[in-house]
């Protein structure tokens, strides 16, 4: 789950992080007075406020001199359609900015903090090439970048804070400053229970604080039922309505840009019935996970959302029965298509448990259904049929 | 022979009073599997399936000699439930449960550590373990796997099934199957299932599936280059996985452009791995691998 920036910069102000003032604004009034209030010659920077990066390029983010300015930035931003690299050409709509008080910038630094798949520790990783794509960075200058891993069992250790300010170049006060600044980030991670928290840019003013001028923070959605504070953060309006409503079901449903709609039991076995279809010579419309004890009525939902996407022009049922019983998903593919009226080509593959009685079942329901009988088969015809 | 499971495998279930856990106990029981108790805290002194129920893993060590567990403990309280296990000094831990939250899992990998290779976990979040015809710890269908003497090791429980399902009709028997698992964080990794194939003289060849996510699969490409004796048919699904989104399973996400089955695929031909890009003819790369 992701939050907000202000959001995510109200969490870690609880920690000691020194983040400058700002104010959630709706309004360029709104937005105009924050800038006022932070004093008369103070800069001020109005901040479009999607779950998305890369906000800066696609002129989510601009800088104001004066409280006018800010007002006429934020009557620009407010409501515009904000693309960035990370939201699709379609963009997101933006119904609210952040108006942060300008910082005296002397060096901009990234730091991140993740959980290490590889060596079972929170991974910490920093850069003095802040503000920049960290991902770009990586790739053309890696000798830039400053990793180290915390375990989690025992916590951020001096020598950690030690080495990396060695190789960060930070010395003296600055030096107990990304103490403080990392030994908080650290603590927050561990606190709600985070899949990441990305710092970029970590500022260094000019009268030598450490501040944090925007950051990112994403949650692990496994841990959330201890976390309901932040629960009440979830910004319903930024996340895919039909994923939305499939997570509902018990359903995992991710939408693609194709037009074969996919019904599968199993993450694996869901990517593998995607990547059939494209080798194949067809695009999938979605990844859907029916899970592994799915009734008939969560295949009847899950025919509903698939075909909520208007591009959907058929649509392939690959089931692998386990604990999932092949008769109650032909029964399911049964009874959603005589509901929903279906008018497009439908391939159902069913092995597994009970196969002979699923089988049976669709055979006998008068419905026009193809029958495969192997993934292999299934993916070309349904190919075919949306030809 | 075979590996991790067998004749010796006495299993226990934490968590056999729940409907998910009583009903795969009471199949793993019908395969054949030495089910000898089951643990549900408060109802010690019962019992289940004509076994009997204990208060703590502790008691059902000493009582019945378990030396395996199947977890099926929902996500809140699974992490307590495997270090429960481990402290009880179980050789063989199989969680099941899927959702358990990652810093959850940080602390169970830390404990494994210290147990200093006494306790092995296989999952969380995976379909279990199998040595068709002999014993079956998890949640797969028993019915579609045949002995012999091809070893089988994945993330995905269904497409694993899709392959052994594949593998049976071809009349080719697998001597373990083993899910290690859709997690981020798992206890069992494919080089340590790898390993073990590689000294079982009753496996031939394996199959390996990973998925999109992490880099697991590129690792255990270079282990096999430097180490595996055997011809190995590797598998990635997610090949037109859209980048930043999570599939299904909590590892199987592209993060930071990294992750991708491209350059997982890339790394297994490097490292001399068969390579399959269809689901579909997995069973048949596999006879192919094995002439």
């Amino acid at each position: 789950m992701n939050v907000h920036e202000y959001q995510a910069k109200e969490l870690l102000a609880k920690f000691g992080l020194n983040i400058p003032k700002g104010k959630l604004c709706h309004t360029a009034t709104e937005a105009e007075w924050a800038a006022r209030s932070f004093g008369p010659d103070a800069l001020s920077v109005v901040k479009a406020q999607i779950h998305a990066g890369g906000r800066g390029k696609g002129g989510g983010v601009k800088l104001a001199r004066t409280p006018d300015e800010a007002h006429d930035w934020a009557q620009k931003i407010i409501g515009m359609q904000l693309v960035t690299p990370q939201t699709g050409h379609q963009g997101k709509k933006v119904h609210k900015v952040l108006v942060a008080k300008g910082s005296d910038i002397a060096k901009e630094y990234y730091l991140s903090l993740v959980v290490n798949r590889e060596s079972d520790a929170i991974g910490v990783m920093a850069s003095a090439e802040g503000g920049m794509d960290i991902e770009e960075v990586a790739e053309k200058h890696p000798e830039k970048i400053v990793t180290a891993n915390i375990d989690p069992t025992i916590g951020l250790m001096p020598f950690t804070v030690r080495t990396m300010c060695a190789r960060l170049g930070f010395t003296g006060p600055l030096a107990k400053e990304f103490e403080k600044t990392l030994r908080g980030l650290f603590n927050a991670f561990m606190a709600y229970d985070c899949s990441m928290i990305e710092i970029n840019p970590l500022a260094v003013t000019k009268d030598g604080q450490m501040q944090i001028l925007d950051c990112k923070m994403a949650f692990d959605e496994n841990a959330l039922f201890r976390h309901p504070e932040i629960q009440d953060l979830r910004d319903f309006e930024e996340e895919d309505a039909r994923e939305l409503e499939a997570s509902k079901f018990g359903l995992s449903y991710v939408s693609l840009e194709g037009n074969i709609g996919c019904l599968v039991n199993g993450a694996g076995l869901a990517m593998a019935t995607m990547d059939i279809i494209k080798q194949k010579g067809g695009q999938p419309a979605n990844f859907l996970d029916v899970g592994g004890g799915a009734s008939q009525e969560t295949v009847t939902q899950a025919f509903r959302i698939i075909l909520k996407d208007a591009a959907v022009r058929g649509i392939f049922v690959n089931i692998f029965g386990g604990i999932m019983k092949c008769d109650v998903i032909a029964n399911g593919v049964v009874a959603a298509a005589k509901e929903l009226g279906l008018k497009v080509p439908l391939v159902v593959r069913l092995e597994g448990t009970n196969v002979e009685l699923g089988k049976r079942i669709l055979n006998e329901s008068g419905l026009n259904i193809i029958a495969a009988n192997s993934m292999s088969d299934g993916a070309e015809k349904i190919v075919h049929a949306v030809r | 022979m075979s590996i991790l499971v067998g004749k010796n495998t006495r299993l226990i279930c934490q968590g056999i009073t729940g409907s998910a856990g009583h009903f795969h106990a009471e199949k793993c029981a019908e395969y054949g599997t030495n089910l000898v108790g089951g643990v549900t805290p408060g109802k010690g002194g019962t019992k289940t399936l004509d076994k009997p129920i204990f208060n703590t893993v502790y008691d059902a060590r000493k009582e019945v000699g378990a030396n395996a567990t199947m977890i099926f403990v929902p996500p809140p309280f699974a992490a307590d439930a495997i270090l429960e296990a481990i402290d009880a000094g179980i050789e063989l831990i199989v969680a099941i449960t899927e959702g358990i939250p990652v810093l959850d899992m940080l602390r169970v990998k830390k404990a494994l550590g210290h147990a200093n290779g006494r306790s092995r976990l296989i999952g969380p979040n995976c379909p279990g373990v199998i040595t068709p015809g002999a014993c079956k710890i998890g949640i797969m269908p028993g019915h579609i796997h045949k002995p012999g003497r091809v070893g089988v090791v994945s993330k995905s429980g269904t497409l694993t099934y899709e392959a052994v399902g594949q593998l049976s009709a071809l009349g080719i028997g697998q001597s373990t199957c083993v899910g290690i698992g859709g997690d981020p964080l798992h206890g069992t990794s494919f080089i340590d299932v790898l390993e073990l194939f590689n000294k079982d003289p009753e496996t031939d060849a394996v199959i390996l599936i990973g998925e999109i996510g992490g880099t697991s699969e590129i690792q255990a490409a270079e282990w096999i280059k430097a180490n595996m004796k055997k011809p190995v048919v590797g598998f990635v699904a997610g090949q037109t996985a859209p980048k930043g989104k999570r599939m299904g399973h909590a590892g199987a996400i592209i993060s930071g452009g990294k992750g991708t089955a491209a350059e997982k695929y890339e790394a297994m031909r490097a490292c001399g791995i068969h390579t399959v890009l269809s689901a579909g003819e997995i069973g048949d790369t596999l006879k192919k691998a094995l002439r």
